[in-house]
């Protein structure tokens, strides 16, 4: 099987293209077709599906027939982390508050970095950070943050508007 | 309404003090955000687009306007400071503009970018004004045919002017019209592939969208390969232009505005191939063509002006026809949606103020850039030195309460990581995302118009090809894609992307 595949980058977006195109045609097809005269909200769907199964197929084959260069290694770590961090921030918005949420993203992210360290500096970019954006964003924008999330409600006092 | 009745309309719009004040507030911005290296005009309009939407749709736009030419020339700051290119135009800016800024020349270096763009935009600016009108009044005459099989021949051109595989780029459209079609089919109520979540009833969201395919994707890009660069220059002082060096980039600035501005108008948006060939082609009208490489001024003139003035006539299409011709066309294309303003020929006839006002406002905009970038240079060097491992967890900031505050939903915040992801992964396999956005935003008008063309010739769809404008664009499409799928062709295409 592995030397069949010349061409890992078209074998990977092949892959990607057939599976978006087939469960597009799957799931689809249970929406009325109509007619050429009248379009029915099935039809763009499965002509578009249809069209990109059959491009992946095609990305399939050339990637056995054509030769490419190869993928290298995906940067799981830092996949993992800034992903994560935007993930901890949705999570942790609305029961924690966007200042424990803010801090979660920043740390969680930050640590992707090779060069991050946590030292003054970055704990003093850290507070501004978080102090403009409660300013702002909540308090300017009144974007409807919690500052202090459900979880500490009963602890928090009634100006910061928990 | 002559061109200059409607400028004056226009200058009322956009020199109104809060028109202005937006205008400014946008070119600061863009400016300030677009020299971070590794931070694109595309994710920093994707980044900075929430904060319009509270805004009225003429200064929303205009501010937008204004944050896109302030990216693009904080990118071509970083690009000769640091030789760190922010996106594929200013690449060859970089060429030469670094090897100036290292010869001691990054104040003239950055002047003579500064400059040439004015020019630049205040031509183009003036091709607007003249061409847009005329090409709406012939788009008004357009019927759904002819809109469906221009929408086509936009999708097609835009990937056959960009680089990389036109296999994996047409899937990539592909992908972007089947995302499209996630929500509530507007014809019918029908729910297309929302899996039954809430959230997804009115389709994907286009900034989640965009933030993630271009900004979050992009920085773990930027991570995998995390080096430390330092600005060459800690502080300049700033060198305008001597008698000797006008002489050398008059012609240059004249000869890149007239590529670029040709090429901009093109549907599939030739801004990246104009800086290019703007400098293919100094180069090979250069007396001492050894210069080029090794700072040579007309390297920077040239492509910063080709690049400029792309960038503004680009808003023809999509002023005049509501055809995105670049990823950042297809974001201001997207906030105009959202404004509720349907893009097209109707913009100019029904919002003549919203119109002119964004053509004046281009001028203004990029008078208030050569004016201000000389004075604040050092402002924004002393940005470019803060490291990357600062700088991305406050764009993730932005981004996560960008996504957040446009429905006030953390869904969004969580389908920002989800393109991001994909946005990283399409990276790796070489399939650009800037086709699967364009496509995004024009499937659900495609998808009208084919239905609307259908519907008029009672199911036939040889009517796309028989009614002479739309077949003419089909042919064109057809024409395009087989020039690229032609071996020997497609090794010069390559060789021009490749041309340094």
């Amino acid at each position: 099987m592995r030397l069949l595949i010349r061409a890992p980058k078209d074998f990977c977006i092949g892959l990607i293209y057939l599976a978006a195109g087939s469960a597009g045609l799957l799931i689809g097809r249970n929406y009325p077709f109509g007619s050429g005269a009248r379009m029915g909200p099935g039809y763009f769907p499965m002509v578009v599906a249809g069209l990109l199964v059959l491009f992946g197929a095609i990305a399939l084959i050339r990637s056995v027939t054509a030769e490419g260069e190869g993928i290298g290694g995906f940067a799981w770590k830092q996949i993992a982390l800034v992903l994560g961090s935007a993930v901890a921030f949705g999570l942790l918005l609305e029961t924690a508050g966007l200042v424990v949420a803010l801090v979660a993203l920043v740390l969680v992210g930050a640590a992707a970095s090779e060069n991050f360290r946590l030292e003054w500096m970055a704990v003093l970019g850290l507070l501004v950070l978080v102090t403009f954006c409660a300013l702002v964003f909540v308090k300017g924008l009144g974007l409807p943050m919690p500052l202090v999330g459900s979880w500490f409600q009963t602890l928090a006092p009634a100006w910061l508007g928990g | 309404m002559d061109v200059l009745e409607s400028l004056l309309l226009g200058a009322q719009t956009a020199l109104s003090i809060g028109n202005l004040a937006y205008c400014l507030v946008g070119v600061l911005l863009g400016t300030a955000i677009g020299v971070l290296p590794g931070v694109g005009p595309t994710a920093t309009i994707a980044m900075l687009l929430p904060i319009t939407l509270g805004l009225p749709p003429v200064s929303a736009l205009i501010m937008l306007a204004g944050i896109f030419y302030g990216a693009q020339y904080g990118g071509s700051t970083t690009a000769i400071l640091m030789n760190l290119p922010g996106e594929a135009t200013s690449v060859v800016t970089a060429l030469d503009g670094y090897k100036m800024a290292r010869q001691g020349k990054a104040g003239l270096a950055l002047a003579v970018a500064a400059i040439g763009s004015f020019i630049a935009g205040t031509i183009a600016t003036v091709i607007i004004a003249f061409f847009a009108p005329p090409l709406a009044e012939l788009a008004l005459q357009f019927g759904a045919a002819e809109y469906f099989s221009l929408m086509v021949l936009g999708l097609i051109a835009s990937i056959v002017l960009a680089h990389g595989s036109l296999l994996h780029a047409i899937g990539m459209i592909l992908l972007g019209l089947m995302l499209g079609m996630v929500g509530t089919d507007l014809n019918s109520g029908t729910s297309r592939y929302t899996f039954e979540i809430p959230e997804l009833a009115d389709g994907v969201g286009f900034v989640p969208l965009a933030m993630g395919l271009f900004g979050i994707g992009e920085i773990i890009a930027n991570l995998e390969h995390e080096s430390r660069r330092e600005s060459l220059v800690k502080s300049l002082s700033s060198l305008l232009p001597t008698r000797e060096d006008w002489k050398r980039i008059t012609g240059p600035i004249l000869r890149g505005t007239a590529l670029g501005s040709l090429l901009g108008i093109l549907p599939g948006g030739g801004a990246m191939l104009a800086s290019f060939g703007a400098y293919a082609l100094e180069k090979k009208i250069a007396r001492n063509p050894g210069e080029f490489g090794n700072g040579a001024i007309q390297g920077v003139a040239a492509p910063e002006a080709a690049n400029n003035a792309g960038a503004q006539t680009s808003f023809i299409p999509m002023l005049t026809l509501g055809l995105p011709s670049n990823p950042v066309m297809a974001l201001m294309i997207g906030a105009m949606i959202m404004q509720g303003i349907q893009p097209g020929p109707t913009v100019l006839t029904e919002q003549p103020n919203l119109f002119w006002g964004l053509i004046v406002s281009m001028w203004v905009g990029n008078l208030m850039l050569v004016i201000l970038n000389l004075p604040l240079i050092g402002i924004w060097v002393r940005m470019i030195s803060i490291p990357y491992h600062f700088l991305y967890p406050a764009i993730m900031v932005f981004c996560a309460i960008g996504a957040f505050s446009l429905n006030n939903t953390t869904f969004d915040v969580y389908m920002m990581a989800l393109f991001g992801l994909l946005g990283y992964v399409f990276r790796k396999l070489d399939a650009e995302p800037a086709p699967l956005l364009l496509a995004f935003i024009l499937g659900p008008m495609m998808e009208d118009f084919l239905r609307r063309a259908l519907l008029v010739s009672q199911g036939n769809p040889t009517v796309l090809l028989t009614r002479p404008i739309s077949g003419g664009m089909l042919a064109c499409a057809a024409l395009l894609l087989t020039f690229v799928m032609v071996p020997s062709l497609n090794k010069s295409r390559a060789v021009a992307f490749s041309e340094e």
